[in-house]
């Protein structure tokens, strides 16, 4: 592995794979402590076609260049610590291939939408706040852990409701394609309010009307432009966007 | 209306919406019964505000486009900043202006309508 260097780009000219198995990476560095902006620094960086974009940053991070703050756990696309804007799109590092990417040169930014800690390194607290804003629990007075109380059973179209919703893995990729969180920093995200149609459409659930409340506020449900980028990069095939317009369905009277 | 739930002033945004279409519409097509030059010169104009239900029409029609177009104004400003002080400055302004356009526009109607031209 042979590195460019630690120098500064402003403009690389993309260029199909080519057939020397390596590619540049390029990679976003930012220390809002020490930087009044961010800069990319290259590297070289050898391939396989099964290597992932987090296994290059964790090549340079173990060979060149120690100091690249990036999150990762699981590699698996199942803790969602890895998101991060790859060639300008939101997608989870561990789960995209160099190989589909259909370039020789990578570029790693931070995800959009979230204040910067270092490098890749989002602060992702304002999500899960309101994340647990929302109560993402199943809210009743009984409970079926109690002795003497049965199973709460569900057939499997009352399952289907709600299913994909909980695929989620908080990756925030959603909130970082959202368009409306790009101006609007109070409004609860894609993330959030998906989870809310989550387990509002759960028919254990009987806390519909204390998570309605809640977005049914000036930066809730209303704000949604329905652009669909939230659904467009979800690694996990949830629909964000759906969940948002069927929870506005409950709060217009349409659903119950 | 910071007080108000935002599903109650969407619905009243979509709804005024739907009335303004519709309204419109029936306006556009009285533009139709006549040459439409003709239609907008000002004998035309001022005898449409004499005709009472017409008049009335273009009243409604006038409360519903200021209602929506001042709470779609007041979406924009709410994404496009945000804060306490000035979101509750952008919703009462938003009303304000709302009023006082209807307010205006009535004047217009009501005196257009007595004759006071």
């Amino acid at each position: 592995m042979a590195a460019i260097g630690s120098k500064t780009s402003d403009e690389v000219s993309p260029t199909a794979v080519s057939s020397s198995n390596s590619i540049t990476l390029r990679i976003s560095k930012f220390n809002p402590k020490n930087d009044s902006s961010s800069k990319f620094v290259e590297f070289k960086v050898p391939v396989q076609k099964w290597t992932t974009v987090l296994d290059t940053i964790l090549a340079v991070k173990q060979h060149l260049d120690p100091s690249i703050a990036v999150r990762y756990s699981c590699r698996q696309a199942s803790c969602g610590s890895c998101g991060m804007k790859i060639n300008g799109k939101p997608a989870l590092a561990c789960y995209t291939k160099i190989s589909e990417l259909n370039s020789n040169i990578v570029t790693v930014e931070p995800m959009n939408n979230f204040p910067i800690l270092r490098d890749l390194a989002v602060d992702m607290t304002q999500m899960f706040s309101t994340h647990k804003k929302l109560k993402p629990y199943i809210i009743r007075d009984d409970s079926e852990v109690t002795n003497d109380t049965k199973e709460f059973l569900q057939t499997p179209k009352e399952v289907e409701d709600y299913l994909q919703f909980s695929y989620c893995i908080k990756c925030g990729l959603c909130n970082s394609a959202c368009p409306t969180m790009a101006t609007d920093s109070s409004f609860m995200g894609p993330q959030a309010l998906t989870q809310a149609y989550r387990y509002v459409a759960d028919n254990r659930d009987k806390g519909e009307k204390e998570r309605l409340k809640i977005i049914d506020s000036s930066h809730g449900v209303w704000r949604c432009h329905f652009a669909g980028s939230c659904s467009k990069v979800c690694p996990k095939g949830v629909d964000p966007a759906m969940g948002i317009q069927l929870l506005r369905g409950y709060l217009l009277g349409f659903r119950k | 209306m910071s007080k108000m739930r935002e599903s109650l002033i969407m619905k009243v945004h979509y709804g005024t919406a739907l009335g303004a279409v519709a309204l419109v519409a029936i306006h556009i097509l009285f533009r139709m019964t006549q040459d439409f030059s003709a239609s907008l010169q000002y004998q035309s104009v001022i005898a449409n505000y004499h005709f009472l239900p017409y008049a009335l029409m273009l009243e409604v029609v006038l409360i519903l486009l200021s209602v929506h177009g001042f709470n779609g104004l007041r979406v924009i400003l709410l994404e496009l900043k945000q804060g306490i002080g000035y979101e509750r400055a952008v919703n009462y302004g938003c009303l304000g202006a709302m009023t006082a356009l209807i307010v205006y526009g009535s004047r217009t109607i009501l005196m257009a309508g007595v004759g006071m031209t």
